[in-house]
């Protein structure tokens, strides 16, 4: 009896921790938005929403007129990340269907930890290989005076955004059930065939989701981009200019901002851009994954 | 398990950080001081044993900042502080002294296949407010002025902003980099570019101006004598019009370990030390009696 209550103490005891845990990640998330709600909030009371918005100018310390346009860097971050999507995914599913379909099982056992390991470069060091390599590379292939500019920034996040996109393309390749491509080699399909029009589809919105999560990790990639894109604040042209992402202005600007001006609330309020924007790709690719959980179920 | 082990050896390098940290003295702040202050700390901590120096770069508004909120010991600072920044630290219980320890030829740079020599203080502000887009304008070659700069934390960007573009906005075609070296890389590279550095940034370990670089002469006015960072009659007569004190500043009249490496650095071992790196001595005029009267 009293053996029993007591294990019963102790199973309450590990839910409650386990509980404790869960909720702790929740309340973290939260507590993240509501500080950057509030400490960007004030940054409104000065700058207008149309001004912060709209305005391609940002230049906090003029001597001139302090302005507070985001837009030159919102498009310099959706360049950047776009140019890295459109290398990465391509490559990043091409290499997944390969792990899965193609290769032998002992190459594969080489192959997938290598690509984990690449997702562990701390991004300093991807910058500096952008600075020393990509950089003069881009400058000698387009002939222009340098290579610090989007192009470049869009390799380097194309780069470490691989490891996620094949990884999880991959698993959601390998999640596709055997008997799909035995009934579609069995009606004569080729190998290519089967891979591309039942293998594919069939693991199409793990594929996405893994596409949106690098993203994900695109978007927020600070310290590569702030090496290799030059982060001149002009508005960008065209991926052969440096462009300066929301994430290297907050680097730049926030180790000697003055506290509590609106400068430092304007920082915050791009931090909750940058946020509501990852958040909400990660959040699409939640569902997206969730959807083909289910359905596999 | 793994996660547990790291977060484990994560706090003890912190509390071992924080109990050794006891007796050493930070230092922060401008990146165009910083290989020298690393310097002068690593000379005198082989002189003193005792004695325990960190240095960081970072930036001059990073030094500064880090001065009034108390996350350092000593700041160094290549421009002078804002009056906002001396408000701030007084309501913070922070009384700055500052301490001139070397003085800096502000070197415009081009690369070695640029064919301008010279050019004037008018022609620099221009360059940098974006008013001229090709070298052609200034008399080179047709080609598109690439522009190279720092970062709004730097004193280097601040001092440019004041004293060359006067009070102007820079460009915002201009790649904003994060240290002296990483402009000098660029410049190295680019044949359009120009860029500015602190004069230590000219040197390669053998003294000798870096290869591929030109320091370009630096007139007051049009048709002026042009004069070069590197030459110390003209820093030290004014005649080279962008020379600049370099800085440290202290909470308060400096004590202990500060203060001794601070009285070294003013004293002829230190300007020795200044001088080798490609710096300019402080001298025996205002800049000397206002360190002395810092230290009183």
């Amino acid at each position: 009896m009293r053996k029993k209550r007591r294990s019963g103490l102790k199973e309450s005891a590990i839910k409650a921790f386990f509980f404790t845990s869960g909720i702790l990640a929740v309340l973290v998330l939260l507590g993240i938005f509501l500080t950057l709600v509030a400490t960007s909030f004030p940054a409104f009371r000065e700058i207008k929403l149309g001004e912060f918005f709209l305005n391609t100018r940002w230049d906090p310390t003029s001597p001139e007129k302090a302005e507070y346009g985001l837009l030159s860097m919102i498009m310099s971050t959706l360049m950047v990340t776009a140019g890295a999507l459109v290398l990465a995914v391509p490559i990043g599913i091409g290499v997944a269907a390969y792990l899965s379909d193609v290769a032998h099982w002992r190459v594969r056992e080489i192959l997938k930890p290598v690509v984990e390991i690449l997702a562990g470069i701390p991004s300093v060091v991807v910058g500096f290989i952008g600075i020393v390599l990509f950089g003069p590379a881009i400058a000698k292939v387009f002939h222009i005076g340098n290579g610090l500019n989007a192009l470049n920034g869009s390799i380097l996040l194309a780069i470490m955004a691989l490891p996620t996109i094949i990884s999880i393309s991959e698993d959601s390749l390998n999640a596709v059930p055997r008997a799909y491509s035995e009934a579609s080699l069995a009606l004569g399909a080729s190998r290519w065939q089967t891979l591309v029009r039942v293998k594919l589809p069939a693991g199409l919105s793990g594929i996405i989701a893994a596409v949106m999560l690098g993203m994900g990790r695109a978007i927020g990639e600070t310290m590569t981009v702030l090496m290799a894109t030059g982060n001149a604040r002009s508005f960008p042209h065209g991926f052969l200019e440096a462009v300066r992402t929301m994430t290297a202005n907050i680097a730049i600007e926030l180790g000697e901002v003055p506290y509590y001006t609106t400068h430092y609330y304007a920082l915050f309020a791009i931090g909750l851009v940058l946020f509501v924007m990852t958040f909400a790709v990660n959040l699409i690719a939640d569902v997206v994954l969730n959807k083909y959980q289910e359905r596999e179920q | 398990m793994k996660k547990i082990t790291i977060i484990a050896l994560a706090t003890l390098t912190l509390l071992g950080g924080l109990l050794l940290g006891a007796k050493m003295i930070q230092i922060k702040g401008s990146d165009t001081m910083v290989n020298l202050v690393q310097i002068l700390a690593e000379e005198y901590m082989g002189q003193k044993p005792g004695a325990a120096i960190a240095v960081l770069g970072g930036g001059s508004g990073t030094g500064i900042t880090g001065l009034i909120n108390q996350t350092c010991d000593v700041a160094t600072h290549s421009r002078e502080w804002k009056p906002k920044e001396i408000d701030q630290a007084w309501e913070k219980g922070v009384s700055p002294k500052f301490f001139v320890v070397a003085v800096d030829g502000l070197s415009v740079v081009v690369n070695e296949k640029n064919p301008i020599e010279q050019l004037t203080m008018a022609q620099v502000g221009a360059l940098y407010r974006g008013e001229v887009k090709n070298w052609k304008a200034l008399g080179g070659e047709s080609k598109a002025v690439s522009l190279y700069g720092r970062q709004s934390n730097s004193g280097t960007y601040v001092f440019m902003q004041e004293f060359v573009l006067g009070n102007k906005n820079y460009s915002t075609d201009m790649k904003e980099m994060n240290g002296n070296a990483q402009i000098i890389e660029g410049i190295l590279q680019d044949e359009g570019a120009v860029g500015y550095v602190g004069v230590g940034y000219l040197y390669d370990e053998n003294r000798q101006i870096r290869k591929g670089l030109k320091v370009l002469k630096i007139s007051k006015e049009p048709n002026g004598t042009g004069y070069l960072p590197t030459d110390k009659a003209a820093v030290d007569s004014g005649n080279y019009p962008i020379s600049r004190p370099l800085f440290m500043a202290t909470n308060g009249k400096p004590k202990g370990v500060a203060a001794e490496f601070l009285q070294w650095i003013v004293g002829p071992e230190g300007q020795a030390v200044v001088e080798r790196e490609g710096f300019f001595t402080v001298g025996e005029g205002k800049y000397k009696a206002g360190n002395d009267k810092n230290f009183k």
